[in-house]
């Protein structure tokens, strides 16, 4: 028999504004094994948690129940507090009655009486639980950073500088994201290349860091501490160790009008290419779906240019199989298509243009050399509207937007539009807003500076259709505050794209059994405490593929996911959770559905000899599982038809109880 | 291929084109339209209003009336399909709205009935190739300047024709039988509707808008589904000639005769 | 609010169907509006105001018979407030009461010429008489 101590804890008035913390601790008292019930202001306090020690010594207690909040909240901390005071953490029980209970219920006789029940479903399983030891297991102290943008960049510098290897996955030829495609950076206008190249060759030299660019993730197996991954490393047709970027390729290749990604598609490229001069690898690739040779075998003037020998037109795809401790996700964002924002004129008029696309028209790199110069006619704008929330904030339908609000576009149109009365004053800007939002530091001080001394026009409204008219794009739109209807003769149109997770998101997700929300960002294992974690043990988040971000959030969440991630690989060995699925032999029939339906490949069967009646001896097929990889999910248990599986710490009898005890 | 076909009041009437080509060029295509018996007037707008039921009640018949026959039922000018398009949705979505019908009905209607525009029915039903196959007279590059309207497209959670924003269901067809669209930004703003009748004015305003923009792109004619925009834009803003696109297709499949012949 | 009329305000969000609370106040409506310069009341005024219970101004105005029942705010609405909708049952309010249509059959033949379709009037009563 157990002797087990209830705990009830106030959480001031969380719990107790709507549960009567006494009479719950007064009724558990007389359950069985019950010898000791109390309650008190802050359970997980300091003070609280000496209370249960000192109830633990006094009253010999095997077992505790605390009736709080969340285990996910605080079930480590009162796990912590049984160990030290000498009971086995796993004879401890988590009574939800604040999320579950308190929270949800208005009134405290409905609050009272289901905090008893969940009080008294703990305590039947308690009185089942047994002493449960965890097992350990190693880890590879290596890590594995998924994309190179400047999240995925700042994540594996901290790492390396830590002095763990860390490879960086990257799909496009090169590392630098987005930021990469930047020209200014707000709210203090340094210009992206000047302070991402630096970052960029500091990746390239450390010898702690390897990049795999032109590749992806294509399998995960595995769990925290020791995943095991398969990299494809795409065909790019040049061999890298031996190209030097020369660019002799580049300037001979006769393909010349293959749309440039990285400028938006504004202007060309060659079939073999480097995205931009400050690339790393500095490496040509060529693009197998322009190159004439790869597609018919008529041209070969890059292999016939190349000193160094680096054209491998025969190049195949290659997969690397690599072991790592821990996964960084920085898969990054994307503007969505402007496609079903036709009110727009996006398909209609080159001039209508992305903030994304305005980037590259006013970066020195860009297509026009830095100079503000309309797509369709290379003249200079003198009249430029730039709407805001273009798929942001819109529940109508998910076909065209997004409901959340994509964060970076107020501060990025602000910058637009003060740069552009900065360098051509004779040009009048409009700024179309709902709402301007700018709860960062120096943020408002810089959008109100947009307004105040460089005159930028900001109207509280909204652009309803664009249409294009000679040269001019007529701009119908809303000025709430002066109730009227207006008609911009504009020469350039900006459209702030919503943000959304970049589509290799999802099916990473999958891969590595981590959970998103419903607009496919990863979610965090906690949204305040745990920002930066994903649920999935060893996974991390840093960047964009978490929530919109800008460039100072997107650094400081990079280099929190890198310092767990050291706190991670410090770690000689991970000591592992021992509620995990185990198998009664005798009772399996070999049927293989619990293999079937593991999520982790915990499970193998075996052919075991076994002792029959009248000395025989049979060979059987069982299931076992690897402790060390089960999750202690619980599928197996469900799925098997025998009901040899059971999962420690959540035994079928312990639920059973569980269960009776809420009937009872 | 048979399917039901409502034609509407106005297409025995002032536009007696838009029905006569119709079907005309539904039989060169191998489709046979079948007149709904004793249809009744839809209304010529849908009225939004949860509650109203009776002014529902003739379109709910004409989609009842095609189910009985398991055809799906075609409609050809732009108001009619979108009073019964909006109707059926109702009928789909809308439980009490659904029950009270039911109630002036013998058989319960449940909103299964597949209801086609006939632009919907040459896109979906006879397919843009077999359009292109019938051409005799193509229309050597003329540049046609398709106008949707209001009523086609929206509101498009329920009319679902093609994007409202960006339609290219007439572009396709003008390009099927020869002609080169002219892509404009009003050709799916509002002509000034039934407000015309009294306020023409600012109907001509609407019209001439949308003339101005079509001829400014270049179009030398323009092509319509609704009688009531074919008026506005002829009466308020005479730039460009209107035709009904079935008239035009008519003359392309070469069955375009003198319509009241 | 002090110029509330709750049962009218009631009545028009329930036979429109909008929940007027939805607006996040873009103005995109009143922005695509072809309406706008005929009404003096703009869709989102219309909104804000049976949000407010501000109705019995709507009831008088002219605007209720210029709104071209295009639907253009509905479709680029980017919270389905679906302002149209509204507008209409502002309307019908009006004109379901005795002898308030703004439309009558004997106003019809100075309206008429040799071509203007049938479609034009029967729209015509449907908005604007019962």
């Amino acid at each position: 028999m157990q002797r087990i101590g209830v705990f009830v804890c106030w959480c001031g008035s969380n719990i107790a504004g709507t549960v009567d913390v006494q009479a719950v601790s007064d009724a558990l008292k007389n359950e069985p094994g019950v010898v000791f019930s109390a309650n008190y202001q802050y359970m997980c306090s300091q003070a609280g948690q000496n209370l249960i020690k000192e109830a633990i010594a006094e009253h010999r207690l095997t077992g505790i129940v605390v009736c709080s909040c969340s285990p996910r909240m605080h079930e480590a901390t009162f796990r912590k507090t049984a160990a030290a005071a000498g009971i086995n953490p796993y004879m401890v029980e988590i009574a939800n009655i604040r999320e579950q209970c308190s929270w949800v219920h208005k009134d405290m006789l409905t609050g009272t009486e289901k905090a008893i029940i969940l009080g008294k479903a703990a305590v039947a399983k308690v009185n089942l639980n047994t002493p449960l030891t965890p097992g350990e297991s190693p880890v590879t102290k290596r890590a594995l950073v998924i994309g190179g943008g400047i999240a995925g960049i700042q994540t594996a510098l901290d790492i390396a500088d830590a002095g763990f290897p860390v490879d960086i996955v990257e799909t496009k030829p090169t590392i630098g994201g987005k930021m990469a495609q930047l020209d200014k950076t707000f709210p203090t206008l340094d210009c992206a290349a000047c302070i991402l190249t630096p970052k960029m060759v500091d990746v390239a030299q450390n010898e702690n860091i390897r990049i795999f660019s032109y590749s992806e993730v294509t399998a995960v197996k595995g769990f925290v501490g020791n995943f095991d991954v398969t990299i494809k490393k795409k065909a790019r047709y040049v061999n890298e160790d031996v190209c030097t970027g020369c660019g002799a390729c580049v300037e001979k290749c006769p393909m010349k009008k293959v749309p440039n990604e990285f400028n938006l598609n504004m202007d060309n490229r060659t079939a073999i290419y480097i995205p931009f001069a400050q690339a790393v690898p500095k490496v040509a690739t060529i693009d197998p779906m322009h190159c004439n040779m790869l597609k018919n075998g008529k041209c070969g003037v890059c292999s016939k240019v190349c000193a160094a020998g680096a054209i491998d037109y025969k190049q195949q795809d290659q997969y690397i199989e690599e072991k790592y401790g821990a996964i960084v996700v920085a898969t990054g964002f994307n503007p969505i298509s402007m496609d079903k924002f036709d009110e727009y004129a996006y398909n209609q008029s080159k001039d209508v243009i992305t903030s994304l696309e305005f980037e590259r028209l006013t970066n020195a790199a860009g297509p026009t050399a830095g100079k503000l110069l309309r797509p369709s006619d290379h003249k200079h704008p003198h009249t430029i509207v730039f709407v805001q929330c273009v798929g942001s904030r819109c529940s109508a339908c998910a076909e065209k937007g997004k409901e959340y609000c994509s964060k970076i576009c107020c501060m990025y149109t602000a910058k637009h539009a003060m740069l552009t009365r900065d360098k051509y004053p004779d040009t009048e800007v409009y700024v179309f807003y709902i709402d301007v939002r700018t709860p960062g530091k120096n943020f408002d001080e810089f959008y109100r500076r947009a307004v105040e001394e460089y005159g930028v026009h900001y109207i509280k409204g909204m652009v309803g259709k664009v249409s294009p008219e000679g040269d001019k794009l007529k701009v119908q739109a809303s000025d709430l505050l002066n109730n009227k209807q207006l008609h911009i003769d504009a020469d350039l149109v900006v459209l702030a794209a919503a943000i959304e997770p970049d589509k290799s998101a999802r099916p990473l997700a999958t891969m590595l059994t981590a959970s998103m929300d419903t607009n496919d960002f990863f979610t965090e294992a906690h949204p305040k405490l745990r920002p930066v974690e994903s649920p999935t043990a060893g996974v991390f988040l840093s960047g964009a593929c978490q929530g919109p971000k800008d460039i100072p959030e997107t650094v400081s969440q990079a280099s929190a996911a890198a310092s767990k991630v050291i706190s991670l690989l410090v770690k000689d060995k991970l000591t592992g959770n021992p509620c995990v699925a185990s198998s009664d032999e005798l009772m399996c029939n070999g049927c293989s559905s619990c293999e079937r339906v593991c999520p982790y490949g915990a499970i193998t069967y075996v052919d075991k000899e076994f002792r029959m009646p009248n000395r025989t001896i049979a060979i059987r097929r069982v299931a076992q599982v690897n402790p060390a990889v089960c999750q202690g999910c619980g599928a197996c248990t469900v799925a098997c038809p025998s009901g040899a599986m059971d999962l420690k710490g959540f035994a079928n009898n312990q639920i059973v109880a569980e269960v009776d005890a809420i009937c009872k | 291929m048979k399917v039901s076909y409502f034609p509407g009041c106005t297409l025995k009437n002032k536009a007696k084109q838009l029905d006569v080509y119709a079907r005309r060029c539904a039989e060169v295509l191998g489709i046979t339209l079948e007149e709904i018996e004793a249809w009744q007037c839809c209304g010529g707008v849908f009225t939004t209003a949860n509650d109203e039921v009776a002014t529902k009640l003739s379109s709910v018949r004409a989609l009842q009336a095609a189910q009985e026959k398991d055809q799906a039922l075609v409609t050809v000018c732009s108001a009619c399909h979108n009073v019964i398009k909006q109707t059926n949705h109702a009928m789909q979505t809308n439980a009490s709205f659904a029950d009270k019908v039911n109630r002036y009905n013998d058989t319960p209607y449940d909103g299964s009935t597949a209801v086609y525009h006939y632009l919907e029915m040459l896109r979906d039903l006879v397919g843009v190739d077999k359009i292109k196959e019938k051409v005799v007279n193509p229309l050597k590059g003329e540049k046609i300047a398709a106008y949707y309207g209001c009523l086609l497209l929206r509101p498009n959670s329920v009319m679902r024709m093609d994007d409202p924003e960006n339609p290219s269901i007439m572009e396709d067809i003008i390009r099927a039988i020869g002609g080169t669209p002219v892509i404009y930004p009003y050709r799916n703003e509002c002509c000034g509707g039934y407000v015309v009748m009294e306020s023409p004015e600012f109907a001509k305003k609407k019209s001439n808008a949308v003339t101005e923009s079509a001829a400014s792109f270049g179009a030398s004619r323009m092509v319509t589904a609704c009688p009531l925009c074919k008026y506005n834009l002829e009466k308020n803003a005479p730039a460009v000639p209107v035709v009904y696109f079935t008239e035009l297709l008519a003359e392309a499949l070469g069955v375009k005769e003198d319509a009241n012949a | 609010m002090h110029n509330s009329n709750k049962k009218l305000q009631q009545e028009i969000i329930r036979i429109s169907g909008v929940n007027p609370k939805k607006c996040m106040r873009c103005g995109k409506c009143t922005a695509t509006c072809p309406a706008f310069d005929e009404m003096e009341y703009h869709p989102h005024q219309f909104v804000a105001m049976v949000e407010d219970g501000d109705i019995e101004p709507l009831l008088k105005s002219e605007s209720l018979y210029r709104c071209l029942t295009c639907f253009a705010c509905v479709d680029r609405c980017p919270r389905n407030v679906e302002p149209a909708k509204l507008v209409e049952a502002v309307r019908l309010t009006v004109i379901r009461q005795k002898d308030a249509n703004h439309l009558k059959a004997d106003d019809i033949p100075a309206m008429l010429d040799e071509d203007i379709p049938q479609q034009a009037l029967v729209s015509a009563f449907r908005k604007y008489a019962k």
